[in-house]
């Protein structure tokens, strides 16, 4: 038998090492939402549920997860079209200045999210004033501010399905009699579905568990929930925000899997 | 008038010509390739057939029927891409199927078709497989059974067999020819191998930068060469640059007197075309000769000499063990000859326009 090289040995330590740090802070969440006492320390005094079931009567948790649950699934199916379009017509038409675009397009993801919410947050301000209606502190105010964050994604991960197809296929499609719409439809939009599919999970993702961006633009009844989450923080610590998390963890995890068997999230990111 | 036919047919972008004018007649049945470098213009040209190309100039016409403008879905053409082009999220089937449904042929008359077809290609245990799941000799023909089960008036192949491996290509080679003349179908094939060309097609396109040099049979095109590109391109060739001095008399640039062909060509500078096959050489000394480098390919055997100044290549049967030329070395003394007749003049190559 022979032993496994030191440089082996080191690079399997440092996959661990990798692993451990990325999982551990997840798992901690986890472990701690089970814990009896109420100021979090070891060893645990005891294990319970109570926290869960602490988080569930509490309605603000509820509604936060609802309205979470909402502003994602709006924001992921506006911004995904939306990014859809304007990621084909980048690689397609190749425009002027397409570079420049691109660049604007994923410009959300470099600015801080708070950043990013307190602009939002002053602009609604002033088109509340011209348009004399509310915007803050609305269902639509926050998708609309959601949507900025679905769209670097879907333009990131359409772009590269498309650019990953042989445009030849559509030349074939075209040339065995199919119309252009028809070529789009069975040609090119088949090459592009896991591209999109993988950009409607990581917009669901990034708008559910937003909390910068949505800061300021949530209202008394309107909360999303990491925002409900940040207030209860104000007047209490205890585990029944590791309990909230976990579920969302988990509600992530599962939508993450189920995707997977649709499309190789490894392949297509 | 044949079935298919491009007359005067031309592209230009902005400034460069890609395709200068092409006049071709494709009979029913026959298969023509178009054979040229890289940057010739013949893929412009086929894709002008298909029409994923406008042409700025002439016309393609497709049974007697003028089709420059009808879009490429519209026109009765069946296409084998370089890359095959298969849809990767169908299966071999649905690939097959998919020109029949667009014609919205009946399922059933559908099935049929597509069965027949892929066992006409020998993959009717694959049906059911996804293009990635296939090697790359099945990816082409499935390729070409997709494109032959509609029944295409005109069937266009580009560069069909280069990304197969040799032993393969040759194989695919036949089949396609064997399919071709089988279903008699009018074909233009692309190709920048000779050999594919020689072997394929019934007659020859040899275009250079978007200009047709020279149309013809395989024979015509290696026998009776028009000008020193196809002499070269077709086959090897010695291409030795000098003057007819007087009839059957050439001067090579290099000095010595060269026997040559009766040609109606009047004196002057032209080119002295001689098939590497036709060089003769025997052991033994006349003054001139000198081999140079002697490589052994088997069943035959490449001589590079040098006659008074001027290089040369001949290539020989290779000689039986008690032949003397088998005892020939680098450097020795040899006589060189040929048949006057063998040694064509073509035209000096034109000076070059810059395209």
């Amino acid at each position: 038998m022979t032993l496994p090289s030191p440089g082996r040995v080191a690079f399997a330590a440092l996959v661990g090492a990798a692993f451990t740090l990325i999982l551990a802070p997840v798992v901690m969440v986890m472990v701690i939402s089970i814990f009896r006492q109420e100021i979090v320390s070891f060893p645990p005094e005891g294990l319970t549920l109570d926290w869960y079931v602490n988080a569930w009567e509490r309605q603000e948790f509820a509604r936060g997860f609802i309205t979470s649950l909402q502003v994602a699934l709006l924001a992921t199916l506006v911004g995904v079209p939306f990014g859809t379009a304007a990621a084909f017509a980048l690689v397609r038409a190749k425009p002027r200045g397409g570079g420049a675009l691109n660049t604007l397009l994923l410009g959300p993801l470099a600015v801080p999210g708070v950043v990013a919410g307190t602009a939002l947050y002053m602009f609604y301000l002033r088109a509340e004033f011209w348009l004399d209606r509310d915007i803050t502190s609305t269902l639509e105010g926050l998708v609309a501010a959601h949507v900025l964050l679905t769209i670097p994604w879907t333009v990131r991960l359409v772009t590269a399905s498309l650019q990953g197809m042989d445009q030849a296929a559509e030349e074939a499609a075209a040339n065995l009699g199919a119309r252009p719409f028809t070529v789009f439809r069975r040609v090119t939009l088949p090459a592009m579905r896991p591209g999109i599919i993988a950009a409607c999970l990581f917009s669901f993702i990034q708008s559910f568990e937003n909390l910068e961006l949505s800061l300021l633009l949530v209202g008394p009844g309107r909360t999303t929930l990491p925002v409900a989450m940040l207030n209860y923080l104000e007047f209490r610590v205890d585990p029944t925000l590791a309990a909230v998390a976990t579920v969302q963890i988990l509600l992530v995890a599962v939508l993450m899997l189920v995707t997977d068997r649709f499309v190789s999230i490894a392949r297509t990111v | 008038m044949g079935s298919l036919v491009l007359d005067a047919l031309g592209k230009r972008y902005g400034a460069s010509t890609a395709v200068e004018r092409v006049d071709l007649d494709v009979g029913q049945g026959e298969m023509v390739a178009l054979l040229g470098p890289s940057g010739c213009g013949k893929t412009t040209t086929l894709r002008m057939v298909a029409g994923f190309v406008p042409p700025s100039a002439g016309r393609v016409l497709i049974g007697g029927k003028d089709v420059t403008r009808t879009p490429p879905h519209a026109r009765d053409t069946g296409m084998v891409f370089q890359s095959y082009a298969l849809f990767p999220h169908m299966t071999v089937a649905e690939n097959v199927a998919f020109g029949l449904e667009m014609r919205r042929v009946s399922r059933a008359e559908r099935e049929t078709r597509v069965r027949e077809a892929l066992r006409l290609v020998r993959l009717d245990a694959l049906e059911d497989r996804l293009p990635r799941q296939l090697s790359g000799g099945q990816q082409q023909r499935v390729a070409l059974a997709r494109a032959l089960v509609v029944n295409p008036a005109v069937f266009l192949l580009d560069e069909p067999l280069s990304n197969l491996d040799a032993k393969l290509r040759g194989e695919v080679r036949m089949e396609i020819r064997a399919l071709q003349q089988r279903l008699g179908l009018t074909t233009l094939i692309v190709t920048h191998d000779q050999e594919e060309a020689l072997t394929m097609a019934d007659r020859l396109v040899v275009m250079e930068r978007g200009r047709v040099r020279q149309v013809g049979t395989a024979e015509d095109l290696y026998e009776r060469p028009a000008d020193p590109f196809v002499a070269g391109f077709v086959g090897r060739c010695n291409l030795i640059e000098g003057r007819l001095e007087a009839q059957g008399q050439f001067r090579a640039s290099s000095g010595a007197l060269l026997p040559c062909a009766a040609s109606p060509a009047p004196p002057g500078s032209c080119i002295l075309a001689l098939r590497p096959e036709n060089v003769s050489i025997t052991a033994g000394t006349d003054g001139a000769g000198r081999l140079k480098m002697i490589t052994y390919l088997g069943p035959q055997t490449e001589y590079h000499l040098d006659l008074a100044g001027t290089p040369l290549l001949a290539i020989r049967q290779t000689p039986s063990a008690d032949d003397p030329l088998r005892r020939l070395s680098p450097g020795d003394a040899v006589t060189i000859s040929w048949d006057a007749s063998a040694a064509r003049l073509l035209p000096a190559a034109q000076p070059e326009t810059g395209v």
